[in-house]
């Protein structure tokens, strides 16, 4: 066993698992908060995310072939299509709302639920179809942006790239920000209004559908926000990439305590560290007998583990029991 | 109440439909006539991140067919090319295979591009003896199995996988490897192939990693790095390797880069641009220039179909024509029958485009080229022009009785 090869690529795979555990956490804020405010899992929250990578690649080709995007400096560009991913992917979310889940508002849980995986079936099928009506292409690739591609090296075997920092840069200005939205504004107290009591809520003055469309709107614009990030860090996206990020963010806010948006962050960050480090360490550890491809049983097992002993998640016990 | 009836209505005109046509179908039973449809299939996948190379196959194969049905037609048979999409996923491809040998008009199928679907799918043209010419299908398995009615014109990942680590310990002189694979049947299995020739040649094997990953590498990426290996080899197909390659770059690795045929396609460069120009692949599918017949195969591609051919692209057409050629003699001899048409695909002589095709007794090509190339430009329209840097024509290994 080899020590210092193993305490060399420390930091590294720190920085990566955080990098990608703030990813992790900004898509479970989509699931967390819907379920926080109508106690549903909204499976199509993995595609309203990868809705979010596809308006952010279109509009860096779309700008690219325009010349545009050599003419900006990269911060507007990054802040243009952030903000374009997350209006498209906010709007689509609330529209899903509208169609798919408020009619069935009443019924019993399963239904909407089954409705949920319905409506993201229809979203990748349908991002497939346009994609490949319009490019004419399955994988779509983020164009390089050369100041992203800028690595800050620290050792021989460690060093920060550009991206990672303008992740989780982003990610922690999307979280306080919805963060203080959430816990010091008029609407924040409504939303959390609403997830309390909803009758009590609407006898309040509170129009509780504006509420939950609002909810949906924050949800999706961060899962946008969050698929423009995955599509600047990875480059490659194709219609069905946001299923696994978004299996492991709905674990993530489970892991955290669903329904807690504290929770969902800290679910994303240890779902990321977990998965970085068995993904670089168990080959090494194992001396290759538990290669890379076993970071999913490790990371899941784990989640098992602390769900025997904390049924409600690490933050479960903030939320309160409700009737 | 009135969405209801009209729905009612609906379903039983569709349900109507469906006898009608069943009925119909029954009354004529096509294939039985002494002269009827003849089709031709292709299997391999159009849709998803491998259909560059899979429409490439389909194309090549129903160009051979649209050029080549002329003699069957004159016999007083009608010819059709039946493309199917396999999703690159084996259980679609059985799904297909199923469909294809219940169809008793199709005579031959041409496919797939994964050997992890044609290994299954050809179990279910066994069944029925319809013969499956593979024009990609690298892995041994495929034709060890020693099957009547599977043939293929590519050559074998055992000789490639040899070729690659000649390649890097000889020409590219290098004292270490890192060898990572997609898990799937045709990947890992090449992989092995590498790994064990190149330790048997005295190159240091850092690590071999599977991974199901398709985007983020960044954790199978960092021990690569720390371990600064003098080549990564990836044994899988470009889908996967070009986001693999390109992090690689991105985060500062260093090491060359080589991979076998599933590399083989201008996607290759086209997702992963200047991180893979230099890099080295093994092929057992040449490019078209450096083919004897191959110019106007090239010429009328592009003509009809507005693009450069994929690789396996010409082996696909000479695999069609291959098929067509056996059931031309099948059909001379009177009744066309699948079993034959395997019989006379296995005697089979042809001088393709992608130069002299006879089968050995498994069903392995008798002198399969395997080429060594090196990506020159990151413009994916320029792909064809890759330097070929070795060129060997290698016999399959003599069949295990």
């Amino acid at each position: 066993m080899d020590l210092e090869l193993l305490l060399g690529i420390f930091p590294q795979v720190l920085i990566d698992g955080i990098t990608l555990g703030f990813m992790y956490a900004l898509i479970a804020l989509g699931y967390t908060m819907v379920y926080g405010v109508l106690e549903f899992i909204n499976f199509a929250h993995s595609e309203i995310f990868i809705v979010g990578a596809f308006v952010g690649v279109e509009l860096l080709l779309g700008m690219k072939a325009s010349g545009w995007l050599d003419a900006l400096p990269w911060v507007v560009v990054l802040l243009l299509i952030l903000a374009a991913g997350m209006a498209v992917s906010g709007v689509l979310a609330v529209i899903v709302e509208r169609t798919a889940y408020r009619p069935l508002r009443h019924a019993p849980r399963l239904i909407p639920l089954i409705s949920a995986i319905g409506v993201s079936f229809f979203l990748q099928d349908l991002i497939r179809l346009v994609e490949s009506l319009w490019r004419n292409s399955f994988n779509l690739v983020y164009p390089t942006m050369d100041a992203l591609n800028t690595r800050f090296e620290l050792s021989s075997t460690i060093d920060v790239s550009m991206k990672s920092l303008v992740v989780i840069l982003a990610a922690l200005l999307m979280l306080w920000g919805l963060y203080s939205l959430v816990n010091k504004t008029k609407i924040g107290k409504a939303i959390r209004a609403v997830a309390e009591d909803q009758p009590a809520a609407s006898l309040m003055g509170i129009n509780v559908n504006r509420i939950i469309s609002l909810t949906f709107l924050i949800g999706g614009a961060m899962g946008g926000g969050a698929g423009v990030l995955f599509g600047v860090q990875y480059s490659l996206i194709n219609p069905y990439t946001g299923f696994i990020p978004g299996l492991k963010a709905f674990t993530a806010a489970v892991l955290g305590g669903i329904g807690n948006i504290p929770g969902a962050m800290l679910g994303g960050l240890v779902l990321g560290l977990l998965e970085s480090f068995a993904a670089s360490y168990l080959s090494l550890l194992t001396g290759g007998a538990f290669g890379a491809e076993y970071k999913d049983i490790f990371a899941f097992s784990i989640l098992i583990l602390i769900l025997i002993f904390r049924p409600k998640g690490l933050l479960g016990e903030v939320v309160r029991e409700r009737a | 109440m009135r969405n209801l009836r009209t729905r009612h209505v609906l379903s039983a005109l569709a349900l109507f439909a469906l006898f009608a046509g069943l009925t119909l179908q029954a009354a004529h039973p096509v294939g039985a006539q002494p002269k009827g449809t003849i089709k031709i299939a292709s299997q391999s996948p159009l849709s998803g991140g491998q259909a560059a190379l899979g429409e490439g196959i389909k194309l090549g194969a129903q160009l051979a067919v649209e050029k080549m049905k002329g003699n069957l037609e004159k016999m007083g048979y009608k010819v059709e090319f039946v493309p199917f999409d396999d999703q690159a996923k084996p259980d679609v491809g059985v799904a297909n295979a199923k469909n294809i040998i219940a169809d008793k008009d199709i005579m031959a199928v041409i496919g797939h591009l994964n050997s992890g679907v044609a290994i299954p799918s050809s179990e279910v043209y066994k069944e029925v003896g319809v013969v499956m010419i593979s024009p990609a299908n690298t892995n041994p398995v495929v034709t060890d199995r020693g099957y009547p009615n599977v043939d293929r014109v590519c050559g074998r990942d055992d000789v490639q996988g040899k070729v690659g680590a000649e390649f890097a310990h000889g020409t590219m002189k290098i004292k270490s490897a890192y060898i990572v694979h997609d898990k799937t049947q045709y990947g890992q299995s090449i992989a092995e192939f590498f790994k064990a020739d190149s330790e048997a040649k005295g190159v240091k094997v850092l690590g071999f990693e599977g991974t199901e990953e398709k985007s983020n590498f960044d954790s199978i990426l960092t021990p690569i790095k720390a371990k600064n290996p003098d080549v990564i080899y990836f044994g899988g197909i470009y889908d996967q390797g070009a986001p693999f390659f390109k992090q690689a770059r991105e985060k500062g690795i260093k090491s060359k880069f080589m991979g076998p045929d599933g590399m083989d396609s201008s996607d290759l460069t086209k997702i992963a641009g200047k991180a893979v120009v230099g890099m080295n692949y093994t092929s057992a599918a040449g490019p078209a220039s450096a083919l004897p017949k191959a110019k106007a195969f090239v010429d009328e591609y592009k003509k009809k179909f507005g693009k450069n051919p994929e690789p396996y692209a010409a082996e696909a057409y000479d695999a069609a024509t291959i098929a067509i050629k056996a059931i031309e003699e099948t059909a001379k001899k009177g009744k066309v029958a699948r079993e034959d048409v395997a019989t006379a695909v296995r005697k089979a002589k042809l001088s393709g485009i992608t130069g002299d095709i006879a089968f050995n007794a498994n069903g392995d090509r008798l002198k399969a080229q395997y080429f060594v190339l090196t990506v020159e430009s990151d413009d994916p329209a320029k792909w064809g022009d890759n330097k070929i840097v070795k060129q060997l024509t290698i016999a399959p290994p003599e069949p295990k009785k």
